[in-house]
């Protein structure tokens, strides 16, 4: 692993930054022996791995494949390092950084899959999201898209069959999904069972990988892209996605954001919070207590309200495509009186309704036996899997990208990051619901602020041109925090109005991967407790 | 029930409608049926109209997710929408006690060859109401190479409700629709369709197949897809 050029950044900026660029002696003197051994990476502790490994298009870099490797901090998510490592196109491979982080397995995996870089050492280089009869790593230069493709059926393993027992015959195979009511969409487990309990277990991911990375570098900056944000985590979430990709795009083409515009931003990013908290909250319930009963009816119930207020603001229920970089699509809906006191109605009912809510989920003795002291991450294993979001907070790590790399009008506001430190299936229910109340707490100061703006005052957008073209070959990677986690992108430009390499780096991809940690040696429903703890969305695991 | 019979002049004479209900239980058992047919205990109607109004009347919908519309479907199935109001509200677990399937998302070539295996594996008659641009052409994702422009390369689509995601209301329109047309007797031919499930040995040899050919059994079941003849 080689130090070939560190992003700059905020941090970084404090060491080795020089009036003609960066000092690249500097940088390298104060991190350089970590990374140029990789023995010496396992000093680098609190560090987490986001191996955003950014492929290489023909016309941009035809003579050489990048992996980077986006290093952050826990403590201190400012502190960011891009580890680039070039390797040459007629055989690319690198050393995997899986004996570091844990968490490099997954994200190798998704590298070699879709770019089609080798990693060395890696345990299980197989593909990740295509199938494995798949034929080219389709974000490579020479894909050819139009290749016809074949698809077995045979990953599907018949558990009855008897060779499907292990040669200990006190083990047993069984496949959960793709199409089951528990995975929360189309999720596979391959799980091996000893006698109840579960022996080993390997989520296989990809039965729904749209292409949304392709989507992207297909789209022009400025209106093409934003629709689809939207459709990564699905689950009403949009507005916190949209500002993903509009931070990383406003940052990388240096535009600003009228303050009025960050306040309606940070407000209805809140409420898509909410929802989406309610949603998992209320799938939790229908895995674990039982079928369409009325724990789910009463986080639906919330859900309709909020997306109601949603609906008056962007005019969807779902896919709200509000965001536009610099600012929001338009302004507060008329007569804005009326608007803000629906929401101030929903927020006097949100306490009642959370209370009622939280009492029917946690006083129900079967989800209790189901989730305390069960499918427990410690914050070790969090960290080295770069689970973040609930998941890292119900392990007790203290993370949240709202405060800790603030964004929007975040800093100004009241507000507290939830944490718990039972790292069980509970702690992280518990977390939900409390940011919930957090949410709420965030959209009264929103709101308190939006009526008494003055009224030549609000400036929806600021100025941008028509076109977007950042310079070539500026990088950027951004993240924000979504409703599952850290949602990073990393834009490369080539100096047209599309992004050369649009990598999105999902929160669900990575906690995800801590499913196995949590569930072996557990009981079967326990796991399915574990998976609905973790709140993924297939939309964003595969993308 | 008595009382009922008088009019409100007073002068006992009944409507035909009044007349047809004739005597007999207690007004609490009034249905919109008993309106509809006098309590006269039997009905003339052609066995085959009678079996599409009851499949109709009463449709067991397969739970099944795949992406974004699924979060609508569910919203669908929930309060304020409540499917069940129309007779379609129980979602079944297994595909085995499903007659309609919903197919909410985009489909992509890992997931194909199973969806194929869950609608085949729902008992005759079955139905399909396909939810959203991505089952319809691809949607946003058309030009994604991994996606399958419709659900209707895979499997036989009654019905085909747009959106992206459609809205409940949207949803409902179409099941009830789905419903109108059972009850009419009418449903999609069952053709075959581009992408079926095959043995891989009855695939034509080419190249693909003969790269593949020492991964790949004789008898798995595979699903080709021809990118370039796709829609």
């Amino acid at each position: 692993m080689s130090l070939e050029e560190p992003e700059p950044d905020d941090a970084l900026a404090a060491v080795g930054e020089t009036d003609e660029g960066l000092d690249y002696d500097a940088l390298a003197a104060l991190l350089g022996d970590r990374l140029l051994d990789r023995e010496q990476h396992v000093n680098a502790e609190g560090f987490v791995v986001r191996p955003d490994l950014s492929c290489l298009t023909a016309q941009q870099y035809g003579d050489r494949y990048e992996s980077i490797y986006h290093l952050r901090k826990y403590d201190e998510p400012t502190h960011e390092l891009s580890v680039v490592v070039p390797s040459p196109t007629d055989d690319p491979h690198n050393e995997s950084a899986n004996p570091v982080y844990r968490t490099a397995d997954w994200h190798e995996r998704e590298a070699y899959d879709l770019v089609g870089i080798e990693y060395e050492d890696h345990p299980d280089l197989r593909r990740i999201l295509l199938p494995e009869t798949w034929q080219g790593h389709p974000l490579s230069g020479d894909f050819d898209g139009e290749e016809p493709q074949i698809v077995t059926l045979r990953e599907h393993a018949n558990p009855l069959q008897e060779d499907h027992r292990g040669d200990d015959a006190d083990t047993m195979f069984v496949n959960i999904g793709p199409h089951h009511p528990a995975t929360h969409g189309v999720l596979h487990i391959k799980t091996v069972l000893d006698g109840e309990q579960i022996a080993d277990l390997e989520p296989d991911i990809g039965y729904l990988h749209r292409c949304e990375e392709q989507m992207c570098e297909q789209g022009t900056y400025r209106h093409q892209i934003m629709p689809y944000p939207d459709r990564w985590d699905y689950i009403s979430a949009g507005i916190l996605n949209e500002w993903a990709y509009a931070r990383a795009a406003e940052d990388l083409a240096d535009i600003d954001v009228p303050k009025y515009a960050q306040v309606v931003r940070t407000m209805s990013a809140e409420l898509c919070r909410i929802a989406a908290h309610m949603l998992a909250a209320g799938t939790f319930a229908l895995d674990v207590i039982g079928d369409f009963t009325a724990t789910f009816m009463y986080a639906v119930q919330q859900r309709e309200q909020v997306q109601n207020i949603l609906e008056d603001l962007t005019g969807q229920r779902l896919m709200f495509n509000y965001l536009r970089l610099g600012g929001v699509a338009w302004d507060i809906p008329e007569p804005r009186d009326e608007f803000f006191e629906k929401i101030r109605d929903y927020l006097d009912d949100l306490p009642e309704n959370v209370a009622e809510f939280h009492n029917l989920l946690t006083s129900n003795e079967i989800l209790q036996i189901r989730t305390v002291d069960t499918g427990v991450l410690p914050p070790e294993e969090a960290r080295s899997y770069g689970a973040t979001g609930p998941v890292a907070r119900g392990s007790g790590i203290d993370y949240d990208l709202r405060r800790d790399d603030p964004y929007g009008y975040y800093p100004e506001l009241d507000w507290d990051v939830v944490t718990e430190p039972g790292c069980d299936n509970f702690a992280r229910l518990l977390v939900r619901l409390r940011e919930v109340e957090e949410s709420a707490r965030i959209i009264e100061q929103c709101v308190d602020l939006l009526e008494d703006w003055p009224e030549d005052e609000r400036e929806i957008q600021s100025n941008v041109p028509r076109t977007l073209r950042p310079d070539p070959d500026t990088e950027i990677y951004r993240a924000v925090e979504a409703a599952k986690g850290e949602l990073g992108i990393y834009i490369r430009s080539d100096g047209t109005d599309k992004p050369a390499r649009f990598k999105i780096r999902s929160p669900c991809f990575s906690n995800l991967q801590t499913l196995p940690v949590m569930s072996e040696g557990e009981y079967v429903p326990d796991m399915i407790a574990s998976l609905g703890s973790l709140d993924i969305v297939l939309g964003e695991v595969d993308r | 029930m008595s009382s009922d019979h008088n009019t409100a002049d007073g002068t006992g004479i009944e409507s035909t409608q009044e007349a047809r209900m004739g005597e007999g239980a207690d007004s609490r058992f009034n249905s919109t049926l008993r309106e509809a047919f006098g309590s006269t205990p039997f009905i003339l109607t052609k066995f085959d109209q009678f079996m599409n109004w009851v499949r109709g009347s009463s449709m067991f919908m397969l739970q099944f997710g795949i992406a974004c519309c699924s979060i609508e479907m569910m919203h669908t199935y929930a309060v304020k929408h409540d499917l069940d109001r129309f007779g379609a509200g129980v979602p079944r677990a297994s595909p085995r006690q499903a007659d309609v399937i919903i197919v909410p998302g985009t489909i992509v070539s890992k997931f194909a060859p199973r969806m194929k295996r869950v609608y085949d594996q729902m008992p005759e008659p079955k139905f399909v109401v396909s939810m959203g641009s991505c089952t319809i052409s691809g949607g946003p994702f058309q030009e994604g190479y991994n996606v399958i422009k419709g659900a209707e390369e895979v499997i036989p689509v009654d019905i085909h409700v747009p959106g992206c995601p459609p809205r409940p209301e949207a949803l409902i329109y179409g099941v009830a629709k789905l419903q109108e047309r059972i009850a009419n007797g009418e449903s999609a031919p069952v053709t075959v369709k581009p992408y079926e499930l095959e043995e891989f040995g009855d695939l034509e040899q080419d190249e693909l197949v003969a790269k593949l050919a020492d991964e790949i059994g004789e008898d798995d079941l595979v699903m080709r897809y021809n990118w370039v003849d796709s829609p």
